[in-house]
């Protein structure tokens, strides 16, 4: 009865190459710090691992770090069960661009950022509680009409989504993120 | 400047075909004769011509192709390459860079298209860095966990003068895996070997990858604790298959003593393979009461499918010499009586006669045809080559043939690709011209990339193309069989050509043999032939392919031959390949 196989992603009792239920399956967030060598496709031979393999990713950054030593740092966060982000943290590794990699979320406390633009539109009350919002988020106001604001927020992705959850009722039209920027705390 | 570089990486054949881009590089080939070009039929002829040739000689593979059609023909040889972990630098020629981008005339995004079949590929805009870039093309190939790299390289680039960097000035960037093995996991190893009442050493094509020295560490070890060892189809010849602790290939067409020992194990040494799915079949139920050590040089491979309890990062030939030195220092120990009674129940497992067939007189059967080959070229072991293309022939050959060497068995194990075995045939005898070297093929496979026969005649190439005719699409059939109710759908070869007579079109020698009778005088006529042979040996048709563990099953519920198959994969297991 082949047609009536439905086979569950990840379900290993039916599947050979699905091999996590051996393990934990619990599903793990992680951020990574991936220091790769600053040229042409290295950005692409990242991604392409994460498609290629099945690996999520729930946000991702890149941008030079070190002009002179041609070094870029892609921060990137994903979700998985535990081998499976040891599995992305080797097959990242074994890139030949990539110089190393830190799993922040492992190695100790670290300090996540987001930046995001939001552009709000509204009159009368809506447009005040926005403003009296953005206050108390510390949210800055980078464009104003009479009708809109645009706010610039900082801070975690998770205070950034509480943000913008309040938006929406008060007239949240677009929003623009960068992805999370990570470092570990503390000196080197 | 390509040409000087390659010189300089000491690379004395490339395997190519010449196109519109990558004319300055031929006309280069050309002013010279250090560098002998084998001109290909086709570009992926040229990738599996360089992986014979790697494969056979431990060397990286080079290849030159044109911009476009060249490049992407040579995709499926890459991906090839990449999955059985064979060095190959592949040199492609591409738009000048001022029309990159352009639709240019025979223009492809080339490192776009390969890069996840490449370890690395670089797209070269600046002649300064041309030199450079290939002698980093060479380090990459080859350190770590070998495989295929592209350099691609646009015209005017390679027009352009430049200023050269010969290969010991080269900056080879940053990429330095580590070889030698955690000193702690080692003593743990050496710790298990010494108590171990029910120990097997798996080893795969890591010992391959590694070089003859990691072979001889093997074999010291292997016979120095007396411990049983079985091997991958990617690993064949680094043990040797008349050395007495041989259980043969473990696997899905593995040996049943091979797989239950896997399966009834206490240690597990694992020497450079993958866990493949072809080898653990049923995850959960694999090897289930076993320690497990892997000695791997790439930490992915490590803990990706089964989770091992004693992971040693590092190449097989370092670590298998730590290994060695901390155990004969500790008293070279192991547990005689445990191991004494393990190889009396392997002994019985032995006794099962797993390969044993009934031959036949009136119709060839392939079992009995490899036999026979074997038998007839036993005496030339130390230079004869195999070569397979992929289906029921390519597990057949590496259940009958014995090798006992390494470097002298290549298949296509990870991609399985069908065309794979004449143009890696032809890149081994160009390596080992006086060699006996034989491409164990099915007919349809051997149709796939057959134009290489050209390429044989045109260099004189003594290959011997030994078809194992079943008229079938072997392996295709038996699944049906097996899995579809016998319904074989497009699993003929219909309108084969007469390869006698192909092989008189292409200039040279063609045999065809029906009559078990003839065999012998038949391979012999093939061996004593100074030249390149087609040899159409017409085999039973419904053959199967035994032992086999069925998809989705554990090593303990083997099939073995003449068996009862009905039923034998249920549903669950038929969605495997
Ligand atoms: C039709 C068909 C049927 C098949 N059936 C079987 C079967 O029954 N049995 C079987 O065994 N195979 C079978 N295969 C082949 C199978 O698909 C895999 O290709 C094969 O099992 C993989 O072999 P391996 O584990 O030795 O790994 P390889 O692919 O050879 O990988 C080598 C491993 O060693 C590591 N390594 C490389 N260099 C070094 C070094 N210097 N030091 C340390 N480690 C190193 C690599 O990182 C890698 O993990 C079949 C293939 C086909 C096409
Ligand atoms: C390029 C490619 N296409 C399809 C397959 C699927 N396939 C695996 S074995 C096989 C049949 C091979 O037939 P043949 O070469 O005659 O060998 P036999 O199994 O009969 O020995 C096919 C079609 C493959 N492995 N490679």
């Amino acid at each position: 009865m082949m047609s009536a196989l439905h086979i569950k992603r990840g379900s290993n009792s039916h599947s050979a190459y699905n091999l996590r239920s051996t393990f934990s399956d619990v599903q793990e967030k992680h951020t990574l710090a991936v220091v790769v060598e600053n040229e042409p496709g290295t950005l692409a031979r990242v991604i392409g691992l994460f498609s290629g393999r099945g690996y999520n990713i729930e946000s991702l950054t890149v941008a030079e770090v070190d002009h002179t030593g041609h070094q870029s740092r892609i921060t990137v966060v994903t979700t998985g069960t535990p081998q499976i982000i040891e599995q992305i943290k080797a097959q990242l590794e074994r890139l030949v661009p990539v110089h190393r990699v830190n799993d922040l979320t492992v190695e100790g406390p670290s300090v996540e950022r987001e930046l995001a633009l939001l552009k709000v539109e509204g009159t009368g009350d809506q447009r005040v509680e926005a403003l009296r919002l953005a206050d108390i988020f510390r949210a800055k106001v980078v464009d104003s009409t009479l009708a809109s604001f645009v706010f610039e927020i900082t801070g975690t992705p998770e205070k950034i989504d509480a943000f913008a959850d309040l938006m929406r009722p008060l007239g949240l039209v677009e929003v623009a993120r960068t992805g999370v920027a990570a470092l570990a705390r503390g000196a080197e | 400047m390509v040409v000087q570089a390659l010189k300089d990486q000491g690379v004395d054949t490339v395997f190519g075909y010449p196109g519109g881009a990558v004319l300055p590089i031929y006309d280069e080939i050309f002013q010279q004769n250090d560098i002998r070009h084998i001109l290909v039929r086709h570009e992926q002829g040229a990738v599996h011509a360089a992986e014979g040739y790697a494969r056979s000689t431990g060397k990286p593979g080079v290849v030159l192709v044109t911009s476009g059609p060249g490049a992407t023909n040579a995709v499926t040889g890459l991906t090839d390459a990449l999955m059985d972990s064979i060095p190959l630098v592949v040199l492609t020629g591409q738009v000048p860079t001022f029309m990159i981008g352009s639709d240019a005339f025979q223009e492809a995004d080339t490192v776009g298209i390969t890069r996840p079949c490449t370890k690395m590929n670089w797209l070269v805009k600046d002649t300064d860095k041309l030199a450079g870039t290939i002698h980093e093309a060479f380090h990459v190939a080859t350190a770590g966990r070998p495989g295929p790299v592209l350099v691609d390289i646009p015209k005017d680039v390679q027009f352009a003068d430049g200023q050269y960097v010969r290969a010991e000035d080269a900056d080879l960037g940053h990429y330095q895996p580590r070889t030698k093995g955690d000193a702690e996991e080692i003593a743990e190893l050496v710790a298990a070997i010494e108590v171990a009442k029910k120990p097997v050493f798996y080893t795969g094509g890591g010992v391959i990858n590694s070089g003859t020295k990691a072979s001889e560490l093997l074999r010291e070890l292997v016979e120095a604790t007396g411990f049983p060892i079985t091997s991958t189809l990617m690993g064949l010849g680094a043990y040797p298959a008349s050395g007495d602790k041989w259980l043969g290939m473990l696997g899905m067409h593995g040996l049943y003593e091979a797989n239950l020992a896997m399966h009834d194990c206490d240690l597990m040494i694992n020497v450079g393979a993958r866990f493949d799915d072809r080898i653990t079949g049923r995850i959960d139920a694999f090897s289930p009461n076993s320690v497990k050590a892997h000695i791997d040089i790439d930490p992915s491979s490590i803990n990706k499918v089964i989770r091992v309890d004693i992971p040693i990062v590092g190449d097989v030939t370092e670590v298998l010499q730590d290994v060695l030195e901390l155990w004969k220092s500790r008293g070279a120990k192991t547990d005689k009586t445990g191991l004494a009674k393990w190889w009396k129940k392997i002994a019985g497992w032995q006794e099962v006669k797993c390969l044993n067939y009934k031959p036949n007189d009136k119709t060839i059967r392939p079992q009995h045809a490899l036999t026979r080959l074997e038998a007839l070229t036993k005496h030339r072991k130390d230079d004869r080559f195999i070569c397979t293309e992929v289906g029921q022939h390519q597990m057949w050959a590496a259940q009958y043939l014995g090798f006992e060497n390494p470097h002298q068995w290549m298949t296509s194990g990870g991609l399985g690709t069908m065309g794979y075995g004449l143009p890696a045939s032809v890149g081994v005898q160009i390596a080992h011209p006086d060699a006996l070297v034989i491409n164990v093929a099915g007919e349809a496979s051997w149709l796939m990339n057959m134009q290489e026969m050209g390429t044989a005649v045109q260099y004189r190439a003594p290959v011997k193309q030994f078809i194992l005719n079943n008229e079938r699409l072997g392996m295709v059939r038996q699944w049906q069989e097996l899995l579809h109710g016998e319904r074989y759908s497009h699993s003929w070869s219909e309108a084969l050509p007469d390869f006698v007579k192909l092989a008189e079109a292409f200039g040279c020698k063609g045999i065809r043999v029906s009559d078990p009778a003839d065999l012998d005088d038949a391979i012999q006529e093939m061996l004593d032939y100074d030249g390149p042979v087609i040899m159409d040996c017409l085999v039973e048709k419904h053959e199967n392919c035994f032992p086999m563990i069925p998809s989705g099953k554990a090593h303990n519920e083997m099939l073995l031959g003449e068996a009862e198959t009905q039923g034998a994969i249920d549903a669950k297991g038929s969605v495997l390949v």
